[in-house]
């Protein structure tokens, strides 16, 4: 099947507003696949779906917090692609979330090297302007913030054009030869997900005295909660 | 200087890290030197605010409102640049623990217990933004805030309870509600029977223990996308 450009360009530019606001303007989070997946979702007009794939994008992200300098994955755009493709899959399409999931995940990994591409970009632009800055010129100052900003909203909007381009047709093409069933096919996904938001949540709390407890005492009640549903 | 805030990583690269961005938000007060946009004072002033800085981006509106007071005040230049390079380190490790290792897993969290209690998409994602956000906009404004108040004596600010205990606290909390979220959103997510969900728990455990074993070895989320590419294949060629 073919795909327009009126297809991919409303999902590219909520891909290149929440790929900006990883980083760069406002990190209000809005790209926390939670947010940004649903938000796909509900613009292919399936937001339940979108929230079904965010959360367990969410699990995932949980895994990779954007600390300074250090490298991380895209979750913004990533879980842009992954909401629209899943949103264009019916509800009861087998393995829609899995391949939703998996496209997804690989324009995450592509996302965190498109910033690192961004971040020596930047450099470069600031090295060359070196002159300016010291001389305490506002104009290259201000420049290069702007600068610095359109580049990175170009970068999120490229990353989910691009990966709508070569991933949708691998999904369909995926999803019509799909062999597993219907609830492995989602258990599988979702329980490879909630294992890395396990051992994540475990590596971000076990050095704070007494977590170790809070998070037993919390798995405890949840799961009596589960029992008597 | 508070909007321009939510943008002070926009130009973040890895030779000047934040720099530039403190120069971008500490400007408009530089205007307010003496001969105004463009005369010396303001030029010199930019040019020592635009050079390297790292901090926590949320807590770099500490920094920008006591160094652009610093400025206003007439300190000298060494001092200011003593000044801003010893507020780099505090303002980093203190904002990771509490805001990237505390606040925001416990939002995520508790959005995701939400889900797991049968929320809809509206709420989720409101109750995770609202939550995140009153934490988020709240401390730039304080950062801003305390640092154009104390200039020079802004290290006081640092030994504020929130930002000294608050990490502490936050981790237990944030354990307390992954423990009782991750079942509960395992289970909705998965969708099917008991049965499967207590098999796929079970597995969850042993796969998060060998994975925590493996800490600092490898990256979950890079073994997830490789197991997935197996599932798939594995499917497709089932299929055939």
């Amino acid at each position: 099947m073919t795909q327009t450009l009126a297809d991919i360009l409303p999902i590219a530019l909520l891909g290149a507003v929440l790929g900006l606001d990883v980083v760069c303007f406002p990190q209000a989070m809005v790209s926390r696949p939670l947010v940004a997946a649903t938000a796909a979702g509900a613009f292919t007009g399936h937001p339940l779906q979108g929230l079904l794939i965010g959360v367990t994008l969410e699990l995932f992200a949980l895994e990779t917090l954007p600390f300074g300098a250090s490298r991380y994955p895209e979750w913004g755009s990533a879980a842009v692609v992954g909401g629209a493709l899943f949103g264009d899959s019916a509800p009861n399409v087998v393995g829609g979330l899995t391949t939703a999931a998996l496209a997804a995940l690989a324009t995450a990994w592509v996302g965190g090297y498109s910033m690192v591409l961004l971040r020596r970009l930047n450099a470069r632009w600031a090295r060359t302007r070196m002159p300016l800055l010291d001389r305490g010129s506002g104009r290259t100052v201000i420049g290069l913030q702007v600068a610095g900003l359109t580049a990175d909203l170009v970068r999120g909007g490229l990353l989910t054009a691009l990966a709508l381009l070569l991933l949708r047709p691998l999904s369909r093409l995926a999803l019509d030869h799909w062999g597993a069933s219907a609830a492995s096919s989602r258990a599988f996904v979702t329980g490879v997900a909630a294992t890395v938001a396990a051992a994540a949540a475990w590596k971000i709390f076990h050095s704070t005295n007494g977590a170790r407890w809070f998070f037993i005492g919390g798995l405890v009640a949840g799961l009596l909660l589960l029992a008597i549903r | 200087m508070y909007l321009r805030l939510l943008a002070i990583q926009g130009s973040w690269n890895y030779e000047t890290l934040l720099g530039n961005g403190v120069g971008f938000c500490t400007e408009p007060a530089l205007r307010l030197l003496p001969g105004g946009r463009g005369g010396d004072a303001y030029r010199a002033a930019l040019s020592r605010q635009s050079r390297y800085f790292n901090a926590h981006p949320y807590l770099a509106a500490v920094a920008v409102g006591a160094l652009a007071r610093v400025e206003l005040d007439g300190q000298p230049p060494a001092r200011i640049e003593r000044f801003r390079a010893a507020l780099c380190g505090p303002l980093g490790s203190v904002g990771d623990r509490l805001v990237w290792a505390g606040w925001l897993p416990l939002c995520s969290l508790i959005a995701l217990a939400a889900f797991g209690l049968g929320a809809g998409p509206g709420a989720v994602v409101l109750l995770f933004l609202g939550l995140y956000n009153a934490g988020h906009l709240a401390l730039r404004a304080w950062g801003l805030t305390v640092g154009w108040r104390r200039g020079l004596a802004v290290a006081g600010a640092l030994a504020n309870p929130v930002l000294r205990r608050g990490p502490q606290h936050i981790a237990r909390a944030a354990a307390l509600v992954g423990g009782f979220a991750l079942p509960l959103a395992l289970y909705r997510a998965i969708g099917v029977g008991r049965v499967l969900s207590g098999a796929v728990l079970i597995a969850v455990v042993a796969g998060a223990v060998l994975l925590a074993r493996l800490h600092g070895r490898v990256e979950g989320w890079r073994l997830a996308l490789a197991a997935l590419v197996a599932f798939v294949l594995y499917s497709v060629v089932r299929h055939g």
